[in-house]
């Protein structure tokens, strides 16, 4: 029976420990009060329910039980320390009205709260990241750190400055208004796809053990679209799922990097594909159309393609189109370029990354490099290949990649 | 709470603005500060004289030391300050983001500590 019991707790503790921490913070204040609130809560549920049984809604007896051991807590320290007193007499009153959490109301804002919190803007960018992992989706310091590849000291002091910032020049606990929305959404979007890029960058060669960062992303994109079903929101999830999709078909057995043209598609992960595709047609029809979303229609538009051959280029370069007008960058750009190349023969994106090299702006960019001699390659122009090829080479700084330059450039050196 | 908003910028740029322009800037900081005064944000605020008129003043070992300058040579310089009552600093964010010098230069927003008297 204890047993049975502790295994519901850890089931709790992984379901929901993060929509309690996510209440206590905001009936607390105080993000550190908040998670040591969570654990006693945690350890008064093993001790009690296999006496007393299990209460019938265990998150809002776990949500109670933390606040008052918090007071408690707090009244213990008042004794030594006036000044915490005035603390403990507004945990009470806020105790008073807070009956909505037993409705259940406001609990699901809380989640909200906690990630725009963490992704709030006045946050540098990594702490914003790190604070997201470790409240959001409940990793610990460790596993962040060896994610990232930081020093865990490092990553708790990033955390433990970030909690003080949020403290001590009051980012306040709420989902932004609707004039400020949009632009503090893109930023929860951000950072929820570059926990996304770390991951599916690190997901070959030498990297393989570190934590599976792109499956976090991707749960907390779901768990941003359940709160806040905004099109953009469901464009990324979308776009990580199609991405994540081809992950099995994208490195050799041998970890050597394989390019869209050449993946195996019957190795491309079917549901994932549906329910990527199924999300982008929501977001397209909501008409309020972001660069994820057509990143994600472009991904979409590969993934049902058979054949690298039979893709629908010309629905492609048409996305970019759009997507160039959204998103004025040179990335976009250099990927219009080689969806033109695909669509209207090598020559026509070679002009267009000509262009844009010339112009200056990817000139340190690998991808840029690499595409451009792809393309000198197709028309012949094998030593303006090897150039690019070898100036690619000296700016990747991934193992996989680079030995596919290296490849690469050997096969060029048999051709002459 | 109250929060610091210090306005940073290129102080030489003000000199080479034409006069219209530079009555311009001055009507719109004279509307932004009637703007927070009416919302209740406006505690106090001041311009500064350009640093080539700052002092550096030390005290070491009880002898005080004046040096000519400011504190620190940088691009940009502290050129005036508000003092504002903002809920969190996400309203705080907001009454910067209206200052002129958000425009023409930077506002650096810190929150005040308040000692209380032992």
């Amino acid at each position: 029976m204890a047993e049975q019991v502790r295994h519901l707790v850890d089931a709790v503790y992984r379901s929901d420990s993060r929509r309690v921490l996510a209440t206590l913070i905001r009936l607390l204040g105080d993000f550190d009060l908040a998670e040591e609130a969570l654990h006693d809560a945690f350890a008064a549920a093993v001790e009690r329910w296999p006496s007393d049984g299990v209460p019938g809604s265990p998150r809002a007896w776990l949500v109670s039980t933390g606040r008052f051991k918090a007071i408690d807590a707090m009244r213990r320290r008042a004794r030594f320390d006036a000044s915490v007193g005035e603390l403990a007499r507004r945990f009470d009153a806020a105790a008073n009205d807070a009956k909505e959490l037993e409705a259940g109301d406001g609990v699901e804002d809380d989640r909200l709260r906690l990630i725009f919190t963490c992704c709030h803007p006045a946050l540098a960018p990594d702490a914003q990241i790190a604070l997201t992992l470790r409240e959001v989706c409940g990793l610990t310091t460790e596993e962040i750190a060896h994610a990232f590849l930081t020093p865990a000291p490092t990553l708790a002091q990033r955390i433990v400055r970030a909690k003080a910032k949020i403290r001590d020049a009051r980012i306040p606990y709420v989902v932004p208004t609707h004039a400020a929305l949009p632009e503090r959404l893109d930023q929860v979007l951000r950072v929820i796809y570059l926990v996304f890029n770390e991951g599916y960058a690190a997901s070959s060669g030498a990297s393989l053990t570190r934590h599976d960062l792109s499956g976090e992303a991707i749960r907390l994109g779901r768990l941003l679209v359940e709160l806040l079903p905004e099109p953009e929101a469901m464009g990324l999830l979308a776009l990580m799922l199609l991405h994540e999709s081809r992950r099995v078909a994208r490195t050799s057995p041998t970890g050597e990097l394989v390019l869209l043209a050449d993946q195996d598609r019957s190795l491309w992960d079917r549901d994932q594909i549906a329910e990527g595709t199924a999300l982008v047609e929501r977001a397209l029809s909501s008409r309020r159309i972001g660069p994820y979303t057509l990143q994600a229609a472009i991904a979409a538009v590969h993934a049902e393609a058979a054949s690298a051959e039979a893709t629908d280029w010309v629905q492609i370069v048409g996305l970019y189109d759009v997507l160039e007008r959204v998103d004025p960058t040179p990335v976009v750009e250099l990927n219009r370029a080689v969806a033109v190349a695909m669509r209207d023969g090598p020559a026509a994106g070679l002009a267009i990354i000509d262009a844009l090299l010339a112009r200056g702006d990817l000139d340190d960019y690998h991808l840029a490099h690499s595409a451009r001699a792809d393309l000198c390659r197709r028309v012949g122009r094998t030593a303006d290949a090897r150039r690019s090829y070898q100036r690619a080479l000296d700016l990747t700084r991934q193992e996989p990649e680079r030995r596919f330059l290296e490849r690469r450039l050997h096969e060029l050196g048999l051709n002459v | 709470m109250k929060y610091l908003c210090m306005i940073y910028s290129e102080e030489g740029a003000w000199g080479k603005m034409p006069p219209a322009e530079q009555e311009k800037w001055l009507g719109e900081y004279f509307a932004f500060s009637d703007g927070i005064k009416k919302s209740g944000h406006y505690v106090g605020s001041n311009a500064l004289q350009p640093t080539p008129t700052a002092t550096t003043v030390r005290v070491r070992n009880g002898k005080v030391s004046t040096t000519d300058g400011p504190f620190v040579e940088t691009k940009e310089q502290l050129g005036g300050y508000y003092l504002i009552e903002a809920k969190d600093l996400n309203d705080a964010i907001q009454v910067a983001a209206r200052c002129p010098g958000a425009r023409h230069g930077s506002v650096e927003v810190r929150p005040i500590i308040e000692y209380e008297r032992p």
